[in-house]
């Protein structure tokens, strides 16, 4: 079993943790000034009458892939939907408190969802390619149903979105196969190709490596590893050592808080929080 | 212990349950037997008194007055086509639409009174929609017509298609409509596009039975689209459909009309086992993987 | 083409090919469907008002002895709706006697004793039976059961239970006992799949336990299968009495269209539905095209009843876990 020492240094792009945290800074941080994706203070959201997030308050740095971690049940899921208003689908929802996204307040009256998921794309847990679309028209239906009809444009962007899920080698040559005959593996880089098409700017994914087999999962770890550089990534994850080995930055949710939010290392190695220490080293234990 | 005084009653009953059990299985397979018998009595009888009427002139020609021999039924099929276009034209965008309310939209309670509704409109007689439509539209225009019998026959459709359209689209996992909507694809996108493509197969089939069904209604036709004996020029005019030519012919005093509802009903009825077979088909797959 | 380029910011990328979004597809789609699933409820109140509108000269005139009374006569212009009321009710029960035990028993030995490739076979063959249009049957009915039983059955009921009132009296083939057959051949399907689908959703423990006891095949279906599914099989007889109320094309070519009143299953009937399809047209004052739609009016009150009642009843069950039914 890999044991957290073996962990790859994750920090390739130097964030600054934002207060209430407690600084704690290396040396790089202090000349880049951390770009924040996410801005979010006193979130909470209610299930008709049950609460499930409770005053949530965090930063969320861009270019940089931050994990999730925490029990069943704890609100992780509903926290990354929140994130891009996909609750809303459930009926009796509400929220309160203030979620930015680059200064955008995202919940603003004027702002159409469809509109904030194009800005936040998301990949789930079971991979899931429409079952009468081609890989191509997976990858771009995206871009069509929201108006790109340029041919050129498309051609390029199902190139580019399906090398940067590092899957164009693989289906160059059958694209127009049906995205269900690809194995599962492939069929979540297909959803995470689909989801880049778009162009968005955060990249939320719900364990998207729980349904997938060692091999698979490296893959998709990989490529997490190379959107970092354009994108903003915010993983869910049961699996402590995918959380260690890709993130920079790592959330504790327990019972719906925010428990502890620092750089993975410190989460993983020396956490504040007796809790976060005691589900860290169960989960290695 | 058993002594065999004690056995032998034990047996006998054993051996009388048995035989009452052999004896109701053999009862039901009769019964099984009895309900398959009709259909084939009556295809039997379609297809022997049928074929031997069935020729050219039954596709091509107008009805003869009554009491001449020959004629056809040319104006019926195209009539019964007209008025299922039409019937189609009403009910297949509003059951589809409807059932995608129901789907997709909506809250639990008020929907399961609109479901409910639809499954009571389901069970109203059809010669009941026939009088609907005649004080709705032959009174107000003061004539029977095309356009009375559609709607009558699409107000018919309506409930069916909207309730077969929903229970396919109910079946499509919610993952896909999570997967569209989170690619910031609007609502009605998602829905048209999707989630109705994803179950179309099954929607599609709902729409065939709906008109398999309707395809042989005689009562509602009789006070909207009247019958014609010629052909109609405008939809404004009353038309001949197969079940009313069939309704008048097997009813009148005329052996060569007997012999022509016989045609016309087998002309009927093989429309209508075409669009079961249809429906067999397109269903035979209907997973969504 | 190359890798994936940092160059451009993401933000800015998108906001250059995506449109903004525009809310009034969206809000107008849903209006829309919104629109066509209300047309449910106008289309159950348009039934209910035109029929009403119809009906009201008649109602006014005749107040409701209308319902009670037997006299149908269009030269003296009165009318009353009884013997058609009696007609569609003997003729749907008559249907009822005959389809309810031969759907049940097939449904039975579809569950229960068919082997599983014959299943899906028998299942086919009974929806068939669905798809016969109702003038069809009634073609049938004229040239081929009416000329049997008249010949045949009618003559064996006579000489062999002619002691009772039912099978006496003058023998003209079209008849009310007719109409029954033919209106129980065409409800046998609904019953059939109905039944089936409530004894399919039998748990197996209860069969298990009961073969557990020792018993045998038929007690297992009568002790664990019959009396578990006895209210939805009741649901399914419920529900093939609205389809026998309304059936019309197929009773008017069979039934005699007389408005009498008699004993014996021998003689013509007339039903709500077959009045109507022959008289509608033929209506030469407003009283008896009103009072027409006045049967049309009892004659939807009594479907839109029993029909609710049998969703009812089905719904019931499928609610409390029993299996889910249409
Ligand atoms: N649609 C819903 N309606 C009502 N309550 C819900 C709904 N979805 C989630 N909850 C509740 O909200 C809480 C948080 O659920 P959530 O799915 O966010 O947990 P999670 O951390 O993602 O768990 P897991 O690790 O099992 O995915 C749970 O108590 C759950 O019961
Ligand atoms: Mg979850």
């Amino acid at each position: 079993m890999a044991d957290l020492s073996q962990a790859k240094p994750v920090v390739t792009r130097p964030v600054a943790s934002a207060p209430p945290m407690a600084p704690r800074t290396p040396a790089a941080i202090a000349k880049e000034p951390m770009e924040v994706a996410f801005d979010i203070s006193g979130f909470s959201l209610w299930y008709g009458a049950n609460q499930a997030l409770f005053d949530v308050g965090i930063q969320i740095p861009a270019r940089a892939v931050t994990a999730i971690i925490g029990p069943s049940g704890c609100g992780k899921s509903t926290f990354l939907r929140a994130l891009n208003r996909m609750h809303e689908l459930t009926p009796g929802t509400r929220i309160a408190g203030r979620l930015r996204l680059f200064g955008e307040d995202l919940y603003a009256a004027a702002v159409d969802p469809a509109v904030v998921r194009r800005r936040v794309g998301m990949v789930f847990q079971k991979s899931n390619p429409f079952p009468t679309m081609s890989i191509a028209e997976n990858v771009l239906v995206g871009l069509r149903l929201n108006g790109v009809n340029d041919r050129a444009l498309l051609r390029q962007r199902l190139e580019e979105s399906l090398r940067m899920a590092a899957l164009w080698d693989e289906v160059k040559d059958i694209l127009g196969r049906p995205g269900s005959s690809l194995s599962g593996g492939q069929q979540q880089r297909l959803c995470i190709a689909r989801a880049l098409a778009v162009q968005p700017e955060v990249l939320l994914m719900d364990e998207p490596c729980s349904a997938l087999d060692p091999l698979a999962t490296a893959k998709i770890e990989e490529l997490i590893n190379d959107l970092r550089a354009s994108f903003t990534v915010i993983i869910v994850t049961h699996n402590m050592q995918q959380a260690a080995r890709v993130s920079n930055r790592t959330a504790f949710f327990y019972l719906g808080r925010l428990v502890e939010y620092d750089e993975t290392s410190t989460i993983f190695m020396n956490p504040s929080n007796p809790q976060t220490e005691a589900y860290v080293a169960g989960r290695f234990g | 212990m058993t002594t065999p005084s004690q056995f032998q009653p034990t047996a006998r009953r054993h051996a009388w349950r048995k035989f009452t059990s052999g004896a109701m299985a053999g009862l039901m397979l009769v019964c099984a037997v009895a309900v398959m018998a009709p259909i084939f009595l009556v295809l039997f009888f379609l297809v022997r008194e049928g074929a031997s009427s069935l020729d050219w002139s039954f596709f091509t020609q107008l009805p003869k007055p009554s009491g001449e021999l020959g004629g056809g039924m040319a104006n019926a099929i195209v009539g019964t086509f007209t008025l299922l276009a039409m019937a189609a034209a009403i009910g297949v965008p509003v059951g589809v639409m409807g059932g995608v309310y129901l789907a997709e939209y909506g809250s639990d309670r008020a929907n399961s009174w609109i479901r409910f509704t639809a499954d009571v409109l389901n069970g109203v007689p059809s010669i009941v929609w026939g009088m609907v439509v005649y004080g709705l539209l032959v009174v107000p225009f003061k004539t029977f017509s095309a356009y009375a019998g559609g709607v009558a026959l699409g107000f018919m459709m309506i409930p069916l298609v909207m309730r077969t359209t929903e229970e396919v689209l109910v079946l499509v996992p919610q993952g896909y409509r999570e997967a569209a909507l989170a690619l910031g694809i609007p609502r009605w996108k998602t829905i048209t596009v999707i989630v109705v493509r994803t179950a179309l197969k099954g929607i599609v089939t709902g729409i065939l039975i709906a008109m398999a069904r309707v395809a042989g209604e005689t009562a509602p036709l009789l006070f909207t689209a009247l019958g014609n004996n010629f052909w109609s020029h405008r939809l404004s005019e009353p038309i001949s459909a197969l079940p009313l030519q069939i309704f008048t012919y097997a009813t009148s005093a005329y052996d060569d009309w007997h012999r022509q509802a016989w045609a016309g009903a087998l002309v009927l009825m093989g429309m209508i086992l075409s669009l079961n077979i249809l429906v067999r088909v397109l269903s035979r797959d209907r997973s969504f993987k | 083409m190359a890798a994936p380029s940092v160059s451009t910011s993401p933000h800015s990328a998108i906001r250059s090919t995506l449109p903004a979004g525009v809310r009034w597809p969206d809000i107008s789609f849903r209006w829309l469907a919104l629109l066509a699933a209300v047309t449910i409820l106008v289309l159950i109140a348009l039934v209910g008002w035109e029929l009403y509108q119809g009906s009201r000269l008649a109602i006014g005139h005749f107040g409701p002895r209308f319902l009670v009374n037997s006299t149908w006569n269009p030269v003296t212009d009165e009318y009353g709706a009884w013997p058609f009321i009696f007609g569609t009710l003997v003729s749907s029960l008559i249907a009822l006697v005959i389809a309810v035990p031969l759907g049940v028993a097939t449904a039975l030995y579809l569950t229960e004793l068919a082997p599983v490739r014959l299943r899906q076979p028998v299942v086919m063959i009974v929806e068939m039976l669905a798809a016969v249009p109702s003038v069809i049957f009634g073609l049938w009915g004229i040239f081929v059961l009416i000329p049997w039983l008249r010949d045949h059955l009618f003559v064996w009921l006579k000489e062999t239970l002619g002691f009772l009132p039912l099978f006496r009296g003058t023998i003209y083939g079209v008849s009310m006992l007719a109409a029954g057959i033919i209106v129980a051949i065409m409800i046998l399907p609904i019953i059939t799949s109905v039944s089936r689908e409530i004894l399919r959703s039998v748990p197996n423990l209860q069969r298990e336990a009961a073969y557990a006891l020792g018993a045998t095949h038929w007690e297992v279906m009568r002790i664990a299968v019959l009396s578990y599914a006895r209210r939805g099989l009741f649901g399914a007889a419920v529900l093939g009495l609205g389809r026998a109320l309304g059936e019309t094309m197929a009773v008017t070519m069979v039934i005699g269209n007389r408005p009498d009143i008699s004993a014996s299953l021998f003689a013509p009937g007339y039903t709500l539905a077959s009045v109507i399809a022959n008289e509608f047209t033929e209506a030469t004052t407003d009283l008896y095209l009103s009072s027409l739609f006045e049967l049309g009016l009892v004659l939807v009150a009594v479907t839109i009843v029993v029909n609710v009642v049998a969703q009812l009843m089905l719904r019931s069950l499928a609610g409390s876990g029993t299996g889910k039914v249409r």
